[in-house]
């Protein structure tokens, strides 16, 4: 079949910004004019992007997708149509399943579920350490030729020195970068969210700002030491912005990634002991996110990942010590990253690089609107305003904190291998009347 | 003024004519407790549920205490006999007691949050006994009641608050609940037990104990858990002592009528040299003894909340 997609503005971050049409034929971007199109016969299907933006896909390098092992938490088949509905292309599963994703069998088991329920493209990430205990590497030449497009302990840090230095040596044979959760558990220990003054009035244990970024410092002279490529996952504080961004003067080959609830919102969001706003890293202080937001606007912080992590109510619904960590990002993402192009800190062709082609550079996945390129395609509705409704989510998580907020922009049309996955057909909230909650986040300079 | 809230969760959500209500109430029934017979029958029918999850024998023999002479009929639950060693959830849990139909429950968990967490949940009344490192309200008012009793008033006063600060529900109450009505609050301990940004509570940090102490009315010392030496925060009892604790020697130079309290169990010879606790300035017993009748008013207060809802 054929699609035609008619009018948009296509963005191809370092490439293309025009009113354009593009043709797809047989899963690929086949055309690319500027001239209207001619007549393709009735095998066509017509897309009307007019007045919409056309972007390569978009792509969540950070994602828990809980399958094998925590089907109750989320499927692949429920968060890959999460991450449609959220605009994505792919997305990138962290190896922390049960079993873990440590081995051949464990990638292939997720690779062919996506295949088979999937609809979008998933690219798991392997196990730095067998069974993310820090204590031996997992075989990366099998995990690679399985399908892994990166290696992480995400959740857990690799604490041991000595075998992160030989993971990034040893990755590096294989072309795999390295993700790291940067957490030094000593100094992290107990800790339920950031260390400050509202921990303090609520009488909760800190986590310092120093557990992540003595990491991220320790992490950067080992990838100086060894040349592999590093990628820092969830950035949060200030003080790892500025060693990412002196690093990558120096010419260290280190990329990092944000989460919107890190640019967004603060330790604030935690009173009355929120537990939908607990999550590891923990949300910061004002002066951290302002640094995370200056990170993505200069470019120290190349991309803009979920972290999703979806979890039954139940487990949100309890004393926040004991609340499991994280939110369900996927369904928010596109909107509450389109506020930075909206508070003037990036540029739309930048946001989009963030948010798809920068991965697609890290992981080495190939993402652009060339013709021959596979027609991984996101179309935006920028205009679109309307209120996050949690419990209409497709994921099977409905925990965030910004349930009810009022926002705007949305992926109307997902395409992955030519192939339409998401199409947003004037969908209704479940409570069209509910009162918004107040803009969280208002940007200083306006 | 009526008193219209159904839980006592922490001193920051009551507002000073609250807590002075709440004091006053406590004058008449700590003359309860003076009777031969002490007990009056406020509270007959009205059932109240001790429920425990951390050991506390103090607290909860105080509350008990108080219930029994306002004549509720009071049950107690400990963490080990409660269900979450079942895997019930502390929502659950208090679901089904609430199934039971008592009128005040009585919180005192390990979690912060624990006790707003219930009350958001449950008809009944919630009283906080101890949340964490959070608050403990019925502790801070008990402190407030003493003073004032000593001293006629809490305005102006100078407070000093000594010891592990970060971990201390009883100080964060304390530090709410002086400042609120108009006395100084001044901590001091060591820096590995000062939490960040404490001061946004509206206190000052010492820079030694001395300075501390120096024109205090009270001095409140903490108690110090034996078990966080080995998480650092203190390199031996025998350097807590000499440095940190409260002995004769230091006292020199403080004013006449200083009191010393401490919200118990005292660690004897750590937080505080033996002598000073047996010594003249000590208001460690009284404190134990208005805690009955601070938790007599609260109970009353609360049930009358409980019973204005009820008519509704
Ligand atoms: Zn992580």
């Amino acid at each position: 079949m054929l699609i035609l997609i008619k009018g948009g503005r296509v963005i191809d971050p370092g490439r293309l910004d025009g009113i354009n049409d593009i043709l797809i034929k047989d899963g690929k971007i086949a055309e690319i004019s500027s001239e209207g199109s001619t007549a393709f016969g009735s095998e066509l299907k017509e897309i009307n992007a007019t007045g919409k933006i056309v972007t390569p896909g978009l792509i969540d390098m950070h994602v828990h997708l809980r399958e094998p092992g925590q089907e109750y938490k989320e499927t692949i088949k429920t968060g890959c149509a999460a991450a449609a509905r959220g605009g994505f292309t792919a997305v990138c599963p962290m190896p922390n399943t049960n079993p873990v994703n440590d081995n051949r069998q464990v990638t292939e088991y997720i690779m062919g579920k996506a295949a088979l329920e999937g609809k979008i493209h998933v690219y798991p990430v392997g196990a730095i350490s067998k069974g993310l205990e820090g204590s031996a590497l997992s075989e990366y030449g099998e995990l690679k030729d399985a399908g892994v497009v990166a290696l992480s302990d995400d959740g857990l840090p690799v604490m041991n020195s000595m075998l992160m230095r030989r993971a990034m040596e040893y990755a590096g044979g294989f072309g795999l970068p390295i993700i790291s959760h940067c957490e030094d558990l000593d100094l992290a220990a107990g800790g339920a969210m950031n260390e400050g003054e509202v921990a303090t009035s609520m009488g909760l244990p800190g986590i310092p700002n120093a557990s992540e970024s003595i990491m991220v410092m320790r992490d950067i002279a080992i990838c100086e030491l060894t040349g592999t490529p590093l990628h820092i996952a969830h950035v949060s504080t200030k003080e790892s912005v500025h060693a990412i961004r002196d690093a990558k003067a120096r010419g260290i080959p280190v990329t990092a990634e944000t989460a919107p609830h890190y640019f967004t919102l603060t330790h604030d969001a935690v009173k009355n002991y929120n537990t939908s706003a607990k999550m590891n890293p923990p949300l910061r202080a004002a002066a951290d996110r302002e640094a995370v937001r200056q990170g993505l606007a200069d470019g120290t912080i190349d991309v803009i990942a979920t972290d999703h992590a979806p979890h039954a109510a139940y487990e949100k619904d309890v004393e926040f010590e004991l609340a499991a960590n994280g939110i369900a990002g996927l369904e928010t993402s596109l909107p509450l990253s389109l506020q930075l192009v909206e508070d003037g800190l990036l540029s739309l062709t930048d946001l989009i690089d963030r948010m798809s082609k920068a991965p697609a550079r890290i992981l080495g996945i190939d993402n652009s609107l060339k013709p021959g390129a596979p027609a991984d395609i996101t179309i935006i509705n920028l205009e679109k305003s309307y209120i996050i409704d949690a419990p209409s989510f497709a994921s099977l998580g409905k925990n965030t904190p910004f349930d009810g907020l009022q926002v705007k922009g949305k992926a109307v049309v997902t395409i992955v291998g030519g192939e339409i996955v998401w199409k947003g057909r004037g969908e209704r909230s479940s409570r069209p009347q509910a009162a918004p909650k107040k803009v969280l986040y208002v940007n200083p300079k306006q | 003024m009526e008193f219209n809230r159904k839980d006592i969760l922490d001193m920051e959500s009551l507002s000073a004519d609250e807590i002075n209500m709440i004091l006053d109430t406590a004058v008449s029934m700590k003359e309860i407790s003076g009777r031969s017979i002490k007990k009056v029958p406020t509270l007959r029918g009205k059932t109240v549920i001790l429920f425990f999850y951390e050991p506390s024998t103090r607290t909860r023999a105080s509350f008990d205490i108080a219930a029994k002479r306002l004549s509720a009929d009071s049950i107690s639950l400990t963490g080990s006999s409660s269900s979450i060693v079942k895997g019930e959830t502390l929502i659950d849990t208090a679901r089904n007691l609430e199934a039971m139909k008592p009128d005040i429950i009585i919180l005192r968990h390990a979690c912060a949050g624990a006790s707003h967490l219930l009350a958001g949940r449950l008809k009944s009344a919630v009283i906080n006994a101890g949340d964490g490192m959070h608050a403990h309200p019925t502790q801070s008012l008990l402190d407030l009641f003493t003073v004032r009793e000593k001293k006629g008033s809490i305005k102006g006063l100078r407070i000093a608050i000594l010891g592990d600060i970060s971990h201390s529900r009883v100080a964060r109450s304390d530090c709410i609940g002086f400042t609120k009505l108009g006395a100084e609050v001044v901590l001091f301990g060591p820096p590995t037990m000062i939490p960040k940004g404490i001061e946004t509570l509206g206190v000052s940090v010492a820079e030694n104990i001395e300075d501390a102490i120096c024109g205090a009315d009270v001095v409140m010392m903490l108690r110090i858990q034996k078990e966080r030496q080995k998480s650092f925060l203190f390199p031996t009892e025998r350097e807590y002592s000499k440095v940190f604790g409260l002995t004769r020697e230091k006292l020199k130079n403080v004013k006449d009528d200083i009191l010393i309290m401490h919200p118990g169990p005292v660690n004897r010879g750590l937080e505080l040299a033996s002598d000073v606790m047996d010594g003249p300035y000590s208001v460690i017993l009284d404190q134990v003894t208005n805690g009955v009748a601070v938790r007599m008013a609260i109970l009353y207060l609360v049930a009358g909340g409980v019973r204005n809802a009820d008519t509704d």
